[in-house]
Order: C-alpha cells, then sequence, then structure tokens
C-alpha cells in the first residue's frame, strides 16, 4: 500500500530510535503526550515503547472520541434508539459502549431497537431516503475530523426536503481539551505531571491545520509535533520533540506534511463553521467539564438537530469510583496503575472509558499485551 | 484517533465522487471537501469522505529525511 | 427425509421453482411438503439411502473409531462470490470432522424455512450442497425440513451433522501442542470473511476476493499420509487465525510465536482491513487449516500441503513456545512483538 507501507518499515523504525537514543540527554527526562489515540494505538501495536530510551515518556491523551463521550450521552442515544418508529444510526465504534447498567446499543437492538451501523453520514440520509414514515436519528460523534462529514448530512438533508433526519451531535475539539490539559492543576501549580511537549493529532490537523497549536507552543512554552499515525511518524515526531527540548525552542513542528498545511482544509472548516456553534461548556469522560469544547448545531439547521426535536435529557453519570480513567487521560497514571485494569476492568467487560475502544490507552496496552512485558522478556530475546 | 488512509484516485464520476482503489480493493467515495482532485491523485479518506489531497512531493521529502538518519547515524559511527 | 410418501406424478401440479416461494403446507406434513422433499431434496442429493424415503439411514457400521460433529449455518447474504450458505454447510461439517484426521462417511442435513423464501433460492442452495457433497464424495443420506412463520427466521438455516472414522494410530486433538511444535497454515488467510463483508449493506466496496469455501478431508488424508503423528489441525473459522490459536493454546497450555511476515495473505485482504479498521488475524476462514506437528515433521507436512491445490500457499507460519500465560505473541514485520489476544465482542468496521 502506497504511502503506508514505506512509513511502517522496520528497518527505518530502528535507525530513528537509534537517533533518539543518540541525542537525548542522559541527564534529564522527557515526557510527551501524545494526544491522539491514533497515536496511543501505533505506540502499542508497534511496541515504540521498547524501542526508546528510558528517559523518554511517553503519556497517553485523551484524543479518542469513543472514549471521551460521556456515559450520559450514551444513555440518550439508547432512550432515543428504543423511541418506537426511529430508526438510529451510528459508528460501529458506539455500538458496544457499555452505560452504567450494562445496556450498550448493540443490547437495545437485541431487545427491539432499530440500531443501524453506518461507514459514512451519507449512508443515514439514504436510511433516511428509504424509511419515510421514520425518524433517522445520526448518532454523531468525533473530532474535527468527523465534523465536516456530519455538516454535509445535515446540508444534504435540507437540500433534499427531508424532514425525517435529525443529528445527535457530539461533535468535541481537539484544542479546548489540550489547553484543559495544560490548564490542570496537576501540569500547572503541583508539577505533579510534568510535559514537555506533544505529539499533535494527525487526521484533526489535516481538517483544522497546523496553525491552532501556535497558542500552546507560545503561551505554555510546549513543542508541538503534529505527526502522522503511522510507526515512522510517531518515532521522527519523538526526534523532532527531543531535538526542540535540547535546544530550548518550543515551536510547532509538522513532520506530516503530506496531509497538512498550516491552514488545514478550509473548505470544510467553513462547512463545519456554517452548521455548528459552540457549546459553552461540553462533559467529557475522564476530564469533566471543559468549557468551549464541543460544537452544537446552529439555530438555523434546528430541525435537524435531535436535542431539538426530541427529549434529550441532560443525564450526569460518574464512573465507577475504583476506575482511574480521569487520571490516566491527564497523564498522572499509567493504565497498570488502576487496581481494576485486566481484572475486572477488560476489553469484555469495560468498566471505564480508556478500555471502550480500541484507541483507549487501557485497551491499547491490554490487547497488545504491553503490560505483560515483564513476563514476556525472555520470550522476546529468544 | 481517526482511522484514515491515502488511497489513488482511479476515476471521477458524477456529484462529486469518485472510485478510489487501494490495492485492488474499490470504493466510491465524496469529494465534497476537496477540490481539484484528478485521475492519480492520492487522497486521504475518513468515513467515506476524502479530507485531504495527499501531497506526494512531501511525503517523498519525509522519506528523503528518514533516510538522512542512517547517514547522521554512520557519521556517529566514524 | 421425514416420512415422504411417494407422490403420484400427474397427481399433483408441479411445484414452480421459478416464481414459487415456501409456505407454511411445506412443512405441515402433507402431500406438499412429500412434493417438495421428492422433487428438490432427494432429487438433488440423489443416493440410496435418500431413495428408500425412510426417517432414518440405515449403513454398516466399522471397527474403527467413529467421529461425529453437528454445525448450523446462518449467513447473511445466502449468496456471496465463491459460496452460498449450501457449500458452506457441506464444507463446514466436513472440515470439523476432517480435523481429528478422520475421513468423512455421511452427512445429515436439516433445514429451516422461512415462509416466503423464494423456492428459486432454496433450489439454489440445494443444488449447490447436492454438488459440494457429490465433488466431497460425502453423500447427504438423511434430513429434515421444518417452516416458520415469516419474521421467525432469516430466510434459511441449515444444520448439517456428520460422522467419519479414524484410522488406527492417529491422535490429533487441540491438547496435543508441544512447546518446539511448528505452526502450519494452508493457504491464504481472511478472504471468506472480507468476501462476505464487501457484500454487506452500508459497506459496498468492491473487491475480486471470492470466499475460499472448501472442503478439506482430501488434503487432511495427503497430510496424514505423510505425517501420521500431527499433533493438532483446526479450521479458523468465525474469530480467525486468532482465536484458534488462542483456543489451542489455552487446551494444550502452552504459548505460541506467530511470525507476521511469514502470514499467507493476500494483498487485497489486507487494503479491506485498512479501510474497516479491522486486523486480519480475526478474520474468518471456510476452506483453510491450521496445523500443528512436530519441528522434524514440519517440512515434509508443508510439502505434502504443497502437493494439494488446496494447499499450495501453506507456509509455516510460527511455533509452539513455553509460557504459562498461555499467551499467543506474534513477531512483527516491523521488528517488534505483540500479544495477539482473543476477539473482544464481534469485530465491527470502525471509524475512529
Amino acid at each position: 500500500m502506497k504511502y503506508i507501507d514505506e512509513f511502517r518499515e522496520g528497518g527505518m523504525a530502528r535507525k530513528i530510535a537509534a537517533r533518539i537514543a543518540a541525542e537525548v540527554d542522559a541527564r534529564r527526562r522527557y515526557h510527551f503526550m501524545e494526544f491522539c489515540g491514533g497515536h496511543t494505538h501505533a505506540i502499542s501495536r508497534y511496541g515504540l515503547v521498547d524501542m526508546l530510551p528510558d528517559n523518554v515518556q511517553m503519556i497517553h491523551g485523551p484524543g479518542c472520541p469513543v472514549c471521551v463521550l460521556p456515559v450520559g450521552r450514551v444513555e440518550n442515544a439508547i432512550q432515543l434508539a428504543q423511541t418506537p418508529e426511529l430508526i438510529l444510526c451510528t459508528y460501529g465504534d458506539m455500538l458496544r459502549i457499555p452505560t452504567a447498567n450494562g445496556m450498550s446499543l448493540l443490547r437495545a437492538k437485541a431487545q427491539g431497537a432499530d440500531v443501524r451501523m453506518v461507514y459514512s453520514s451519507e449512508d443515514a440520509i439514504k436510511i433516511a431516503q428509504q424509511n419515510p414514515q421514520q425518524q433517522v436519528v445520526f448518532f454523531a460523534i468525533g473530532f474535527e475530523t468527523t465534523t465536516p462529514p456530519t455538516a454535509i448530512a445535515i446540508k444534504k438533508a435540507q437540500a433534499l426536503g427531508l424532514h425525517n433526519f435529525s443529528v445527535f451531535c457530539n461533535h468535541v475539539l481537539t484544542p479546548s481539551a489540550i489547553s484543559h490539559i495544560l490548564q490542570s492543576p496537576e501540569v500547572r501549580e503541583f508539577g505533579v505531571v510534568s510535559l514537555d511537549g506533544f505529539i499533535g493529532p494527525a487526521h484533526v490537523s489535516v481538517v483544522i491545520g497546523s496553525q491552532p497549536y501556535q497558542y500552546f507552543a507560545e503561551e505554555f512554552q510546549k513543542p508541538v509535533v503534529i505527526a502522522g499515525f503511522e510507526p515512522l511518524d510517531v518515532l521522527q515526531a519523538i526526534l523532532m520533540l527531543i531535538r526542540q527540548i535540547n535546544a530550548g525552542r518550543a515551536k510547532v513542528e509538522n513532520e506530516f506534511t503530506r496531509a497538512v498545511l498550516p491552514q488545514g482544509n478550509i473548505k470544510a472548516q467553513l462547512l463545519v463553521a456554517e452548521v455548528f456553534e459552540l457549546r459553552r461548556s461540553f462533559e467529557w469522560r475522564g476530564l469533566g467539564l471543559v468549557p468551549y469544547s464541543a460544537l452544537k448545531i446552529k439555530s438555523c439547521y434546528a430541525e435537524y438537530d435531535a436535542e431539538q426535536r426530541f427529549p434529550v435529557p441532560a443525564l450526569s453519570i460518574a464512573d465507577n469510583k475504583a476506575c482511574e480513567c480521569g487520571a490516566i487521560l491527564r497523564g498522572i497514571k499509567q493504565p497498570q496503575d488502576c487496581k481494576i485494569f485486566g481484572t475486572v476492568c477488560t476489553p469484555e467487560n469495560p468498566i471505564g472509558s480508556c478500555m471502550v475502544s480500541s484507541e483507549g490507552a487501557c485497551a491499547a496496552y491490554y490487547s497488545y499485551g504491553r503490560f505483560r512485558n515483564r513476563d514476556l522478556c525472555t520470550v522476546q530475546n529468544n | 484517533m481517526c482511522l484514515a488512509i491515502p488511497a489513488y484516485v482511479e476515476q471521477l464520476i458524477t456529484g462529486d465522487q469518485a472510485i478510489v482503489n487501494l490495492c485492488g480493493v474499490r470504493k466510491e467515495i465524496s469529494l465534497v471537501l476537496v477540490e481539484d482532485i484528478v485521475v492519480g491523485d492520492y487522497i486521504i479518506i475518513h468515513a467515506g469522505y476524502a479530507l485531504q489531497k495527499l501531497d506526494q512531493r512531501e511525503a517523498e521529502r519525509t522519506l528523503a529525511m528518514f533516510a538522512e538518519i542512517t547517514t547522521l547515524n554512520n557519521n556517529d559511527i566514524s | 427425509m421425514a416420512n415422504p410418501v411417494r407422490v403420484k406424478a400427474g397427481y399433483t401440479r408441479a411445484i414452480d421453482f421459478k416464481h414459487g416461494c415456501v409456505e407454511m403446507k411445506h412443512g405441515s406434513g402433507g402431500r406438499a411438503m412429500a412434493q417438495l422433499i421428492q422433487q428438490l431434496f432427494v432429487a438433488a442429493f440423489d443416493n440410496e439411502f435418500l431413495r428408500q424415503s425412510n426417517d432414518q439411514a440405515c449403513f454398516q457400521g466399522s471397527n474403527e473409531r467413529m467421529v461425529m460433529s453437528t454445525d448450523s449455518y446462518v449467513i447473511t447474504p445466502l449468496f456471496f462470490p465463491g459460496g452460498d450458505i449450501g457449500s458452506l454447510a457441506v464444507h463446514g461439517t466436513i472440515n470439523d470432522i476432517a480435523m481429528s484426521g478422520a475421513t468423512p462417511s455421511y452427512l445429515a442435513a436439516s433445514f429451516i424455512l422461512e415462509e416466503g423464501f423464494a423456492l428459486s433460492d432454496l433450489k439454489r442452495i440445494v443444488d449447490s450442497m447436492a454438488q459440494s457433497a457429490m465433488a466431497a464424495g460425502v453423500p447427504i443420506v438423511t434430513g429434515d425440513t421444518k417452516v416458520v412463520e415469516r419474521g421467525s427466521a432469516d430466510g434459511v438455516f441449515i444444520t448439517t451433522t456428520g460422522i467419519g472414522k479414524i484410522a488406527e494410530g492417529i491422535n490429533i486433538s487441540g491438547e496435543n501442542a508441544r512447546p518446539g511444535d511448528k505452526i502450519l497454515v494452508s493457504g491464504l488467510l481472511g478472504d471468506h470473511g472480507i468476501a462476505v463483508m464487501a457484500l454487506r449493506e452500508n459497506l459496498s466496496f468492491q473487491t475480486s476476493i471470492q470466499s475460499d469455501t472448501a472442503a478439506l478431508h482430501d488434503l487432511v488424508a495427503n497430510m496424514v499420509a505423510a505425517v501420521p503423528t500431527i499433533h493438532v489441525l483446526r479450521d479458523p473459522t468465525r474469530g480467525g487465525v486468532a482465536t484458534v490459536l488462542n483456543e489451542i493454546a489455552q487446551q494444550s497450555a502452552v504459548g505460541m510465536m506467530l511470525y507476521e511476515s511469514k502470514l499467507p495473505m493476500r494483498a487485497q485482504v489486507n487494503a479491506a482491513c485498512e479501510f474497516l479498521g479491522l486486523d486480519p488475524l480475526y478474520i474468518a476462514n471456510e476452506g483453510k487449516l491450521i496445523a500443528i506437528c512436530g519441528a522434524d515433521d514440519a517440512e515434509n507436512l508443508l510439502n505434502a500441503m504443497h502437493k494439494h491445490a488446496l494447499g499450495k500457499d501453506a507456509a509455516i507460519i510460527g511455533e509452539v513456545i513455553e509460557d504459562t500465560h498461555c499467551f499467543v505473541q506474534m513477531q512483527t514485520r516491523f521488528g517488534g512483538s505483540r500479544v495477539v489476544d482473543w476477539l473482544s465482542g464481534e469485530q465491527l468496521p470502525r471509524i475512529c
């Protein structure tokens, strides 16, 4: 696969890793947060941590839209799906997410709700056209990458005069979440977590560009390197961060130049700005309420807003007390520091948000056996 | 994260749609979010939509940057 | 077939296989049912046992150990590139028998039909079963049909049961894997799962991938002849190679190490997985087997597999290792190693 396989080449990875080892300053530690679940996934899948020197530590950020969606919103979606004569469409990612009482959209479907998995927002429009007698709600989730397709669906519904289509909007914003983490007391005041730099999102940045990160570099003096999701991209970004820190710089750099422009995709941004506006505040699972961190549908498109069309009560459902997802998402703890990780909380029976999607830090650790490393040393050396 | 992959544009069809080809797997995707796409381009696809044209020259440049590291490593050794 | 009364020619109108559909009367035990059995099932599966029109098949046993297996087949869509639910139902049960090293002898088939299901489709499925059974040399000797009301089933469900016999000295079982053993696979992985998924509504992407559905007993016979001491055979159907190897690791209380670079797979299967966010190790196969044997026998076994059409792409993909945790691991092409865990839940296409 052109432009994929070249960026997964193991021999080159070892060369970049050797370069990292040659350039790190042994007298200091480096703490980098990869914001995106995509990077977390690559780090786990390809075992990148094993290639890094001991004084380079990766902290897994909250960039998994499935993980950070509060349970209350999933509960809302289930209630919508259970409404008679209503079809709820959503991406495959959302179907298995459990609520506090063990319900999920898949279970609701088993009990008779009409839940349909779609690959694209366009499919939800088609379902609405095919079922004019029924209400069709698209349960939309995702970061800036996934928002433009939702905007297109709303515009298309309007153009087609579809009166049975609406969107349950849960789109969230990356820069606000990064700000929130940088402003958290653990990072800013107490210094419990040191964060020396960020690996910036790949496909989110394709849409929003590299400019929105300038603020972090300037205001917080943290370097940001935007990187693709392939393993060589991640290693290269780590090298670029180390070089910035060694040189005392805090700039926004772009490793993913093959897809990210400074200004991003303006056509997509304009479309999003036309259909959506900021929410004053939105709950993130693990982070709590984050100001101006999510989008809602503008009043001129209220007809397509499921929150206007149906009763969608504000539900705030607390996570299990033993769950450490909040601390993990803020970089204070690692998955294996959580008491219920891998025992009570597994991908089969996820308790916390980081275990629910394969992008989540806990699920990535669990599935690829990264936490089992100590036991496996003998085997790997063979 | 947001799963997205680069794929080759094989054919442009009506209504801002295109057929992309990834190692023999063909899929119809939407070009509504991008402009000036021609057959032979690589585009980055997410949930059925092209998000951006892949800049092939920049891709080569990034790969060249990786290759430079080999030279640096060799210099260290010598 | 359940009590099929002979229907006099000319007494009843011939079944309209072109336009007709399954009706409740086809399962009610009356004339319509007898007619369907005669004109469809007996005509297609035609053999001496069915011709006797009894509720059971009576045949000579043997002194050898016997093997028995049963499996139910439900699939959407019913027809897919490379096969259909009928061929799948014949091959699947033959394979389950063959994975013990046995020679399959006979099959039984049971159908649950949904009221309103097109008879043309049913005929297509039954003909495909007959063809598959004929090609495999394993006759369908007894069966049953039931009709349920519309909405109570999804077109047609098929259950097949098979019996077979095992030659003296063959001891193939999931608990026989030993550290040091080699792990082999008979061919390209993931074809069936991707061929079926490509057809599912909303995912429509085009590939030239066909289901690999095939009966493996002939390949197994060649393998057992070459290496009678094969330790384990299993077909990686639902859950794919990852699931099957985790099962065997548990059963044998061992670990496994796979080599990603040795896994035989089409570029198209990899690409489809990339599109949908799936891992090819968890994708279903219907005409492949995993074999585990002693390291000294592995080359010999591989050669025997290569000589058979269904084993021409066979490869040694890993080895059994000591591991009290029973983990399946993989040395990645990238150069590290990772755990290949059990599948959690259903594999669903994802966007993030």
